[in-house]
């Protein structure tokens, strides 16, 4: 069965629909009066009373839906498609909060649509959880569906890897005709998806050598090949176990790339820049954004662009607007301080903000909150697979430590067997005081990085936007 | 610190393979506390097709890992490392093995379609697959740990696999919170002469540094005879444990 079809034709709106709309309407406005984010509840209210709605409102959009999923990237990637295809003029519904559940697209799309139910949106763009891929192929007119790559995340949560590559591989198999992927070449697991699928697949990639290394640090999602068992040989790794690989026994290798960036620049601290050869040409792109990491995530953006029709200057055009979006790594300044905030929730990613503390000339001064709620992953164990051990050999360059959340001790110990001395750690489980405390400690100009899980995040961000108005109260 | 005392060799199998969630955790414990006691650990990562005299190590690690990966390895102890293996065990090497690398050494692990994968069998136990997913937090009490009274173990858990126990066994300890061994007879684990299987990982060894210690006492008596080990200042490691306990009781299943 194939997905939904795309139509263009304004369907006429059965009155259980149209109610399931105002009520979904009135519970966003209801939760915003009681001050609460409330992206999902009227999803599910809405869906309760209708649950084909998001059916009746997919068809509506003349240009399909573009899905993106994967483990890393997601966000951040949807944010910059978003904005390429606003530069091209078209008029996105989005469900940009991160409600990457089927509840919270439900709930983007209606909040997208007016009071007589019509989708005010050419397009749709889709960021959804790895799980809940085969549902949202069910429900929507996928044109487009982006795999990012795959790493190990909330293993408590989908049991393990091969699961979750095989939930968003049974989705793709579901896609309709009209449907085509795109995908990353340099991770094995997401190119093998575009194998065993029958449908058109364009492939991105890396291919700037400057930047690969011949040994990987640590993760290993994917050493041994999917067609035979054997370990893959690496020619370079560029992130993790993204590189590019060939099996010596079955041959199977990274495929031929389609959307390449043969060469990434980093302009400064924080800004890349891409070249990018394409079927539509070679072009430049560039955005405000740090890291290799985000190199695929800019290239990922701008092959999804390509696959919209979207013409190469209108992409640079969007990409050019991207700056971080919050919690990854957006310095906020709190009375002279510079903060900068980086969420955490796998080894590859978290290796990565390593990396980048790490380059920076300051002395480490350091707030990880770690939390194992329900939305963090509730197994921990994943903080031994980061290498400390690499942030520990900063030595005297560490000024301090702050370890805090629901496992801040969990978090200590993992310091302390990293091989940094215990003196420069200190234990603060309560979040708020955990902040306060460092930055008592940091002094005007230096800078606090703030490393929290999903759930510290958001406590983060409260404790942290209470000091950008109120006046500080670690004077007090 | 560079010590000074005997050498310790520990040999971690297939990190390449079983290495789910923060296995390495324990082998990064080991390796640390054997530094901090003066001892000089040496690590061996030996994975697929090699063959070493399991005897010579004083510590084997092997930890979880997924299907695909442990299927690989029930062969390769089939093949190649199962008989060194075994004797080695029966030789009273250390051998520390989480989730995974637990079912592999007993009879046999019985697939939802009642195929039968078989262990190496050096221990007394059998796994059969289990409809529900075992997760969560863990403690569990024991009185195998040398020391005045019976300790807790913390960890975390996530299996669908549910193991039995043969007759003349013991598990390594009886559950407070949690599944343990199949979430129907209240134990958790086994311990087999030098031998220690968990479901327990978190990473297991370094918020229980009482097992830890466990193991290197063991390891250096079975080659030197005797096992002093000077305290060592473990209030990070002893706060990290009391704060899972309570973590584990706030979330109890
Ligand atoms: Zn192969």
């Amino acid at each position: 069965m194939g997905g939904a079809p795309p139509g263009g034709e304004p369907p006429s709106m059965g009155l259980r629909k149209l109610l399931a709309i105002w009520i979904a309407k009135l519970a966003v406005r209801v939760s915003r009066v009681f001050g609460r984010g409330g992206s999902t509840f009227p999803g599910t209210l809405a869906r309760r009373v209708a649950p084909g709605i998001l059916l009746t409102l997919g068809v509506q959009l003349p240009r399909g839906v573009i899905l993106v999923t994967g483990t890393n990237g997601k966000t951040t990637t949807a944010r910059m498609i978003a904005a390429v295809l606003g530069a091209a003029g078209l008029r996105v519904v989005h469900n940009r909060s991160g409600a990457n559940l089927i509840t919270g697209v439900t709930a983007a799309f209606i909040a997208g649509t007016d009071w007589r139910g019509r989708l005010r949106a050419d397009i749709g763009l889709v960021e959804c959880d790895e799980a809940t891929v085969p549902r949202a192929v069910g429900e929507l007119p996928v044109r487009v569906m982006l795999v990012t790559n795959f790493f190990r995340d909330q293993l408590d949560r989908f049991g393990e890897l091969a699961h979750t590559v095989e939930l968003v591989r049974s989705g793709a198999a579901r896609l309709g005709p009209d449907a085509g992927l795109l995908l990353n070449a340099d991770d094995p697991l997401v190119a093998g998806i575009g194998r065993s699928v029958s449908l058109p697949a364009t492939y991105y990639g890396l291919e700037d050598g400057r930047h690969g290394v011949r040994e990987m640090a640590q993760s290993r999602e994917a050493k041994h090949c999917l067609g035979c068992g054997e370990p893959y040989e690496y020619s370079r790794y560029f992130y993790a176990h993204l590189g590019h690989y060939r099996c010596p026994k079955c041959g199977q290798e990274r495929p031929q790339v389609d959307v390449a960036a043969t060469r990434v620049d980093f302009v400064d601290a924080r800004g890349l820049e891409l070249a990018v050869r394409s079927p539509r040409g070679a072009f430049t792109v560039r955005a405000a954004l740090p890291g290799l990491y985000n190199a695929y995530n800019v290239l990922a953006a701008t092959a999804a662009g390509l696959a919209a029709a979207v013409e190469p200057e209108a992409i640079a055009a969007g990409l050019a607007q991207v700056t971080s979006s919050f919690g990854r790594m957006e310095p906020i300044s709190i009375s002279g301080r510079r903060i900068l905030i980086a969420l955490v929730k796998n080894p590859a990613g978290f290796n990565e903000v390593v990396r980048t503390i790490l380059g920076d000339p300051d002395p480490i001064r350091l707030v990880i909150a770690i939390n194992d709620n329900d939305a963090d992953g509730k197994d921990i164990s994943w903080l031994w697979d980061v290498d400390f051990e690499r942030l520990a050999a900063a030595g005297d360059g560490i000024d301090f430590i702050v370890t805090s959340g629901t496992r801040a001790e969990d978090m200590a110990v993992r310091l302390k067997y990293g091989g940094v001395e215990t003196n420069k750690i200190t234990v603060e489980d309560d979040l708020t005081a955990g902040l306060a405390r460092a930055l008592r400690e940091t002094a005007s100009g230096q800078t606090l990085y703030i490393l929290p899980t999903y759930t510290a995040m958001l406590e983060v961000r409260r404790v942290v936007a209470h000091l950008g108005h109120a006046r500080p109260f670690w004077q007090a | 610190m560079i010590g000074i005392g005997p050498e310790i060799k520990i040999c971690h199998l297939y990190p390449d393979l079983m290495n789910l969630y923060g296995d390495r955790g324990n082998v990064i414990a080991l390796k640390r506390r054997a530094e901090w006691y003066g001892l000089r650990p040496v690590v061996d990562e030996v994975s697929l097709e090699a063959k070493p005299d399991f005897r010579l190590y004083d510590v084997i690690f092997i930890g979880g890992g997924q299907d695909r990966e442990q299927q690989l390895i029930c062969l390769d102890f089939q093949k190649v490392k199962g008989s060194s293996l075994a004797e080695a065990v029966e030789d009273g090497v250390v051998l520390l093995a989480i989730c995974g690398g637990y079912q592999l050494l007993g009879r046999y692990y019985q697939t939802g379609d009642g195929e039968q994968l078989p262990g190496i069998g050096v221990v007394d136990v059998w796994t059969v697959a289990g409809k529900k997913r075992l997760i969560g937090n863990v403690v569990i009490e024991t009185d195998v740990i040398e020391g005045p009274g019976p300790r807790t173990v913390v960890g975390f858990e996530n299996h669908s696999g549910k193991t039995y126990l043969g007759g003349g066994l013991r598990p390594f300890g009886r559950v407070i919170n949690g599944y343990g061994n199949n979430g129907e007879d209240g134990g958790e684990g086994v311990l087999y002469r030098n031998t220690l299987g968990t479901y327990l990982h978190g990473s297991l060894l370094p918020k229980n540094p009482d097992v830890t210690d466990f193991l290197l006492r063991r390891a250096l008596v079975r080659r030197h005879g005797v096992a002093e080990l000077r305290p060592l200042d473990d209030t990070v490691e002893r706060r990290a444990h009391e704060a899972a306990i309570r973590r584990a009781r706030s979330k109890a299943h």
